[in-house]
């Protein structure tokens, strides 16, 4: 506690750079995964396709990945925009197949009701198909962030300062409080943006506090 | 008025469901499309607002070719009521009710009261309205669905087996109500149903269809049950299992309507005369 | 491109093929902790995601525990462990078990708790003692659910070993934590590749198990 209490404002510094190589991805891959997603959901096809190689994806391990992305894409090796693309790269995957998953259950009789009350393409999208795909999206959206503040984590090995440089630092020095410090305050991250995005999710979305089916 | 001209429509995977259909729909009167399933009732009903577009012939409101209108701004102007109400689950009753009205451009203000108004007409407390679909019953959401279908006073209101998925004496209730309402009202309404007796208590017209949208009998119920076209007709609606077929017998001095075994199916009564 | 021919270099050197720092060897080390891994972590969570997804009891608890064990930063677990319980193979193992478990027992529950129940009650209805529907229903019928959560395991398992090298683990992360020691990049793009191959390789041999499960 003194140690933490000593450092504190290292500890923020670490913890925002955390949040940020967190949201990012998470925000980014959710973005990119919408059209993608909704691509999949309507044609049989390209959702084989997509799904698959966001399996493949998803199968690949983080930190060769952290590895070849620089070599591919000719980044500086330090440059955290590594840990960013790779991270959104993993959040794109795990999201394709929600997003699809999501507006694949909307039920046909309420979106074919709309258009006969004569919504337009987008006020359909935006006004239904969205708000109820909106409860799946919100799960997977708190999938992703919880296991990409885990993985962000991985990114201090290659020399990309957050809150996993505690541990590195903490086993160099052989500082198991360092250590703890680190795991604790990834955790209260993970808990803190998990409140966020479920909190966000009521705001948006006031229907889905009622008991029962829906 | 809405009139068919030779329409047919073969789906894309080739399947025809409708083959060569011509009707006139009156206006400020009731027309009941019936048929078993696949007879092409509901594939007729949905070119009236374009969700269907047919293969080939055209569909006039007024005169006017609909393919030359906007199917967006067509649907706004007509009404749609369909099985299962198909009520937006994520939208409080009165705000599925106005979203014809706020699709319209419509003051959210003003489209709320009208929305009001035309929960009331259906019989729906206003203690319902800021409910949810999943909280009302199927037959509230079903008045709920009729509402939205009149909330915005189109001329022509169409529906799909609206009363199919309640049970008989929530039916008998909502058709009670909507005979009400058109005495009212007027609407040209153009009704989709499988239910003989259904199509027989709210059709000024009513259309008995074979496969492939074939029209086996048109005309008003008593035309129909007077001068059966045919077999298939005379079947679909009753009059083959003697049940639809009425004798009368004394009883105890009383005049009984009985059908053909024998079982009553009324009293005659002679003050109904004058009617 | 020219880090991926150098890396091809590094790959196609005779001398990084033999010896303890070869390939071969390296792999089959970090396969080695891999099944080894695999093979506890599937002693403890198989059992109890079978009991839980067969009595219903303690599920609350296995979706609370597995979704907090998602929030645990494995890197921060390896070297605490590691400072704790100081180096060696057991206290490394031991971390990869505990994060190997969540997934195995995900889909050990999952599995029993798809089956569907009138099966599961036309079992007993025909007599059979709640071992056998377990045994004779449930299993057979969870193959597919359970195949993907050992799929899950294995993956998570190949890329948290490569990590752990950082604790002074052998295998495949050593290419990767001693090239990063000595900026020798292409051999880092050399092993990351061959983890990767190895990553799609594995993940292909289960896509293939389950497509030939019977479920």
């Amino acid at each position: 506690m003194t140690w933490a209490r000593a450092n504190s404002d290292r500890l923020v510094d670490l913890m925002l750079q955390h949040l940020w190589l967190s949201v990012v991805p998470v925000v980014v891959g959710f973005l990119l995964a919408l059209p993608i997603g909704w691509w999949a959901s309507r044609f049989a096809r390209p959702r084989a396709v997509l799904l698959a190689a966001g399996g493949i994806l998803y199968t690949l391990p983080s930190l060769p990945l952290l590895v070849i992305i620089p070599g591919l894409i000719g980044t500086s090796f330090l440059d955290p925009i590594n840990v960013a693309i790779v991270l959104t790269l993993y959040a794109l995957a795990l999201f394709v197949r929600i997003v699809a998953d999501a507006f694949a259950q909307v039920s046909a009789e309420v979106l074919d009701s709309a258009t006969a009350s004569g919504y337009s393409w987008w006020q359909r999208f935006g006004g239904v198909e969205l708000p109820l795909a909106g409860p799946v999206l919100l799960a997977g959206v708190r999938v992703a962030s919880v296991s990409t503040v885990s993985l962000v984590t991985v990114g201090a090995l290659v020399g990309v300062s957050n809150l996993g440089s505690l541990f590195t630092e903490g086993f160099q020095r052989d500082f198991r409080t360092e250590i703890t410090v680190g795991i604790v305050l990834v955790v209260i991250l993970a808990l803190v943006l998990d409140a966020v995005w479920v909190l966000l999710g009521r705001l948006l979305m006031p229907w889905t506090r009622l008991r029962g089916a829906g | 008025m809405i009139e068919y001209r030779s329409v047919g429509k073969t789906y894309d995977d080739g399947s025809p469901a409708v083959d060569d259909f011509s009707l006139v729909i009156p206006s400020h009167s009731t027309t009941v499309l019936v048929g078993s399933s696949g007879c092409g009732k509901t594939t007729l009903l949905r070119m009236v607002n374009r969700m269907v577009d047919p293969t080939h012939g055209q569909v006039l409101i007024d005169d006017v070719d609909i393919a030359t209108r906007g199917p967006v701004e067509l649907r706004r102007s007509i009404g749609y009521v369909m099985q299962q109400a198909g009520l937006l689950p994520h939208r409080r009753i009165v705000d599925n009710v106005a979203t014809p009205l706020r699709l319209a451009g419509v003051p959210r203000r003003e489209a709320r009261e009208r929305a009001m108004d035309a929960l009331a007409k259906v019989g729906l407390g206003a203690d319902l309205a800021d409910k949810y679909p999943r909280q009302l019953s199927g037959g509230q959401q079903q008045r709920a669905g009729v509402a939205r279908g009149l909330v915005a006073d189109p001329n022509i209101l169409l529906m799909d087996e609206p009363f199919g998925a309640v049970d008989p004496i929530v039916r008998a209730d909502l058709q009670r109500q909507l005979q009400t309402l058109q005495h009212e009202l007027g609407k040209t309404i153009l009704f989709v149903t499988h239910d003989i007796e259904e199509a027989f208590l709210l059709g000024d017209q009513v259309v008995i269809l074979r496969k492939g949208g074939v029209v086996a009998q048109a005309g008003s119920p008593a035309e129909i049950l007077a001068a059966p076209a045919d077999d298939f007709v005379r079947s679909f609606v009753g009059l083959d299992k003697g049940r639809r077929r009425l004798r009368i017998a004394e009883l105890d001095g009383q005049r009984v309507v009985v059908d053909e075994h024998g079982r009553p199916a009324g009293v005659l009564d002679p003050t109904l005369d004058r009617t | 491109m020219s880090v991926f021919s150098e890396a091809f270099d590094w790959l196609s050197t005779s001398t990084n093929w033999h010896g303890p720092d070869g390939v071969p060897h390296r792999v089959l080390e970090h396969l080695g902790y891999t099944a080894l891994t695999v093979v506890i972590a599937s002693a403890i969570a198989i059992p109890l995601g079978l009991w839980i997804g067969h009595t219903g009891r303690l599920r609350g608890l296995a979706i609370a525990v597995t979704g907090a064990l998602r929030a645990l930063p494995t890197l921060g677990l390896l070297t605490l462990v590691v400072l704790w319980r100081g180096i060696g193979l057991t206290p490394p193992i031991a971390a990869l078990v505990v994060l190997a478990i969540p997934p195995l027992l995900a889909g050990a529950y999952a599995g029993v708790e798809s089956v569907d129940r009138r099966t599961v009650d036309a079992a007993r209805g025909i007599g059979m003692t709640e071992w056998q529907v377990l045994t004779r229903v449930e299993v057979p019928l969870s193959l597919s659910l359970l195949l993907g959560g050992l799929r899950s395991a294995v993956l998570q398992v190949v890329a948290t070993a490569t990590v752990a090298a950082y604790i002074g683990l052998g295998g495949l992360g050593r290419y990767l934590l001693d090239g990063i020691a000595v900026r020798d990049y292409p051999q880092m793009l050399g092993g990351s590749l061959v983890v990767v191959v190895l990553a799609l390789l594995l993940d292909g041999a289960f896509a293939l198990l389950q497509r030939l499960s019977p479920t």
